[in-house]
């Protein structure tokens, strides 16, 4: 025992451990950072003009991703419609009106808890609700509903967030020149949390643009010949279509270079949106005052 | 308060709760409200209340669309719960269709768990690396990176497993497919460890500065602090981080229904194929017909994932708060 902390053991240990500790971090970090990479590299080949602006052809072996590429903006600019006036309106009740006690205690629990529902539970839920339920059909509008509702906890957590770290002085300087709650909330607690709140949208746009389960259930089309052109059609959308190349047909192996260079164009959309979310929050904190 | 980056754990959303009570003492001294102020009020309560409610709507509708199974009716006998959990018989298309879950239990449970065990230790060694060995420079260069690459979608991963490791499993063990346990349990895992090393992080750099401190004062060295002063009392938070990545793992849904394998069997091996509850519910959605008997087992099944990673989520909050309380 007393052997094990002679200072030649403890120096050993240290070394040892320290060791241990970097190279998982760096094993860890070096097989992400070569996925990436292979999926970059082998991207790539696929991509060009046609394939970014033209129609899928002959079973999804020509043509482009277009119609894939524009649902999957549809549907994630159209769940934060839903998302971000509910989430907002949540965070700044809960910071700025709610009074501590049961109703916010379970209000807060339910929003944490539904941030840890899978999504595909939210993909059954739109599926009878809005699909089935109100009669919209798989459809761009139930997608949208259901990636709403799925990003609504994110956003909440982020605005409330945002809205926290507003210094609580803000508040009571604009109540001291007689400003009333809206008014205080309106002009001064929003102007100051609001990049921090959309910088928590910005992530949650991402969730949605990359989620799949949800989309199989409520809104994706295989192949649509057709871009949608009102709320109630099938949409195709990347994820989805990824799927399907890799999973469905006869011409897995053929269209594999498609399916990289499809998964490349929905990377460099979601990690663009996280990385543009990530440098504002960094730019934030840097600049803030209080 | 650290910035949240998106994944929002339970700790977060109770942390916050202990300020409100703050704010509103100055609020309420205000005697009359203007109508403005009324109907703001009434709007942000009710946002607050439809981000809440969806939990409640999520539950009646997955209980509704459900109960049907296990309600005797003309034409199709009820189903009992034990028999749904316990029984091996997952035939849903057969003319004479059986809907035993257990081994859609099994391969959740068995990938969930299998890629906890590889992605713990990966995920606490790099939150411990991240937090306390690394200089300022790499810390703020790989922190960064590991939150981006949370945010990877999983289709993706899966496409990964499928292209690129499957074959090469196939090959290098010479086993008649790539796309089993082991596989999806690796790409789980791969996709778990940014969550848990984020979390993790979170809950060490929590640990107050004057305990470290203390501790290199009395001469310990950088890992004598990690594992006898950091890690014990950063305990409850990795533990909350682990159990969020199980429930996580649980639910994930395209990684195990492009790898998984598929086939609705109890595995007997790391290299078997499996098929669990999420893959199901996707794959066989589509096939299902609108209020049928198979419809609502997919329901019933979605239900008991619901229940699973809510009581995860629950004793999560539970530890975090003893934790807490203990400090």
């Amino acid at each position: 025992m007393l052997l094990g902390y002679s200072p030649k053991a403890r120096k050993n240990r240290e070394w040892l451990a320290l060791l241990a500790l970097k190279l998982v971090a760096y094993v860890a970090l070096i097989i992400l950072a070569l996925m990436i990479f292979y999926i970059v590299f082998h991207g790539f080949k696929a991509i060009n003009f046609d394939f970014l602006t033209k129609f899928p052809s002959d079973f999804m072996r020509k043509g482009g991703i277009l119609p894939a590429i524009l649902g999957t903006l549809y549907l994630a600019a159209g769940s934060m419609v839903v998302s971000l006036p509910l989430g907002f309106g949540a965070a700044i009740y809960l910071t700025d009106y709610a009074k501590p006690g049961p109703l916010v205690s379970i209000i807060r629990l339910g929003v944490a808890n539904l941030a840890a529902v899978p999504s595909v539970v939210f993909g059954l839920f739109g599926l009878a609700l809005f699909v089935v339920g109100f009669g919209f059909g798989r459809s761009l509008l139930s997608g949208c509903l259901t990636l709403g509702l799925l990003t609504l906890p994110t956003v909440t957590a982020a605005a409330e967030e945002a809205l926290r770290q507003t210094p609580q002085s803000f508040r009571e300087a604009a109540l001291a020149l007689g400003a009333n709650r809206w008014q205080a909330i309106r002009q001064v607690v929003l102007p100051a949390a609001l990049p921090g709140m959309l910088t928590g949208a910005i992530l949650a746009l991402g969730r949605a643009a990359g989620e799949t389960a949800p989309i199989i259930l409520t809104a994706a089309a295989a192949f649509s010949p057709a871009l949608p052109d009102s709320l109630f059609n099938e949409v195709m959308s990347l994820p989805t279509h990824i799927f399907n190349m890799a999973t469905n047909g006869a011409f897995i192996e053929q269209t594999r270079v498609r399916q990289f260079g499809t998964a490349l164009v929905l990377m460099a959309l979601v990690l663009g949106l996280s990385l543009v979310a990530i440098v504002i929050r960094a730019k934030l904190i840097r600049r803030r005052k209080w | 308060m650290k910035e949240s980056n998106g994944v929002h754990t339970i700790n977060q959303g109770l942390e916050s709760g202990s300020k409100a009570g703050y704010s509103n003492k100055i609020f309420t001294l205000r005697p009359r409200l203007s109508p403005a102020e009324k109907g703001s009020r009434l709007f942000f309560l009710i946002c607050a209340i439809l981000a809440m409610g969806q939990m409640f709507l999520i539950m009646v509708f997955l209980f509704k669309e459900a109960s049907g199974l296990f309600i005797s009716k003309p034409g199709s006998p009820a189903l009992s719960l034990v028999d749904f959990l316990g029984r091996n018989d997952w035939y849903p298309t057969y003319p004479d269709a059986t809907f035993g879950a257990l081994a859609l239990v099994a391969g959740s449970i068995s990938v969930a768990l299998f890629s906890t065990f590889l992605a713990t230790p990966v995920g606490l060694g790099l939150a411990a690396y991240l937090s306390c060995v690394a200089s300022q420079r790499r810390r703020e260069l790989f922190k960064p990176m590991v939150e981006l690459l949370a945010s990877v979608p999983s289709v993706i991963l899966g496409l990964v497993g499928m292209a690129v490791l499957a074959p090469f499993l196939q090959q290098a063990l010479n086993i008649p497919t790539g796309l089993n346990l082991f596989n999806a349990s690796v790409i789980l895992a791969i996709m778990a460890i940014p969550t848990i090393a984020s979390l993790a992080e979170d809950a060490l750099s929590a640990v107050p500065r004057d305990i470290q401190d203390a501790s290199y004062a009395l001469g310990a060295t950088c890992w004598e602090t990690i594992w006898r002063v950091i890690l014990p009392s950063a305990m409850g938070g990795l533990a909350t981080a682990v159990i969020l990545g199980l429930g996580r793992a649980l639910g994930e849904t395209m990684v195990v229904l492009m790898v998984a394998g598929g086939a609705a069997q109890i595995p007997n091996s790391l290299f078997d194929s499996v098929r669990p509850l999420t893959a199901t519910l996707a794959a066989e959605m589509g096939e299902a017909a609108i209020g049928g008997r198979h419809y609502q087992a997919l329901f019933a099944l979605g239900a008991v994932l619901f229940l699973t990673t809510l009581a995860f989520n629950l004793l999560a909050w539970h530890l975090s708060r003893r934790w807490r309380g203990a400090r």
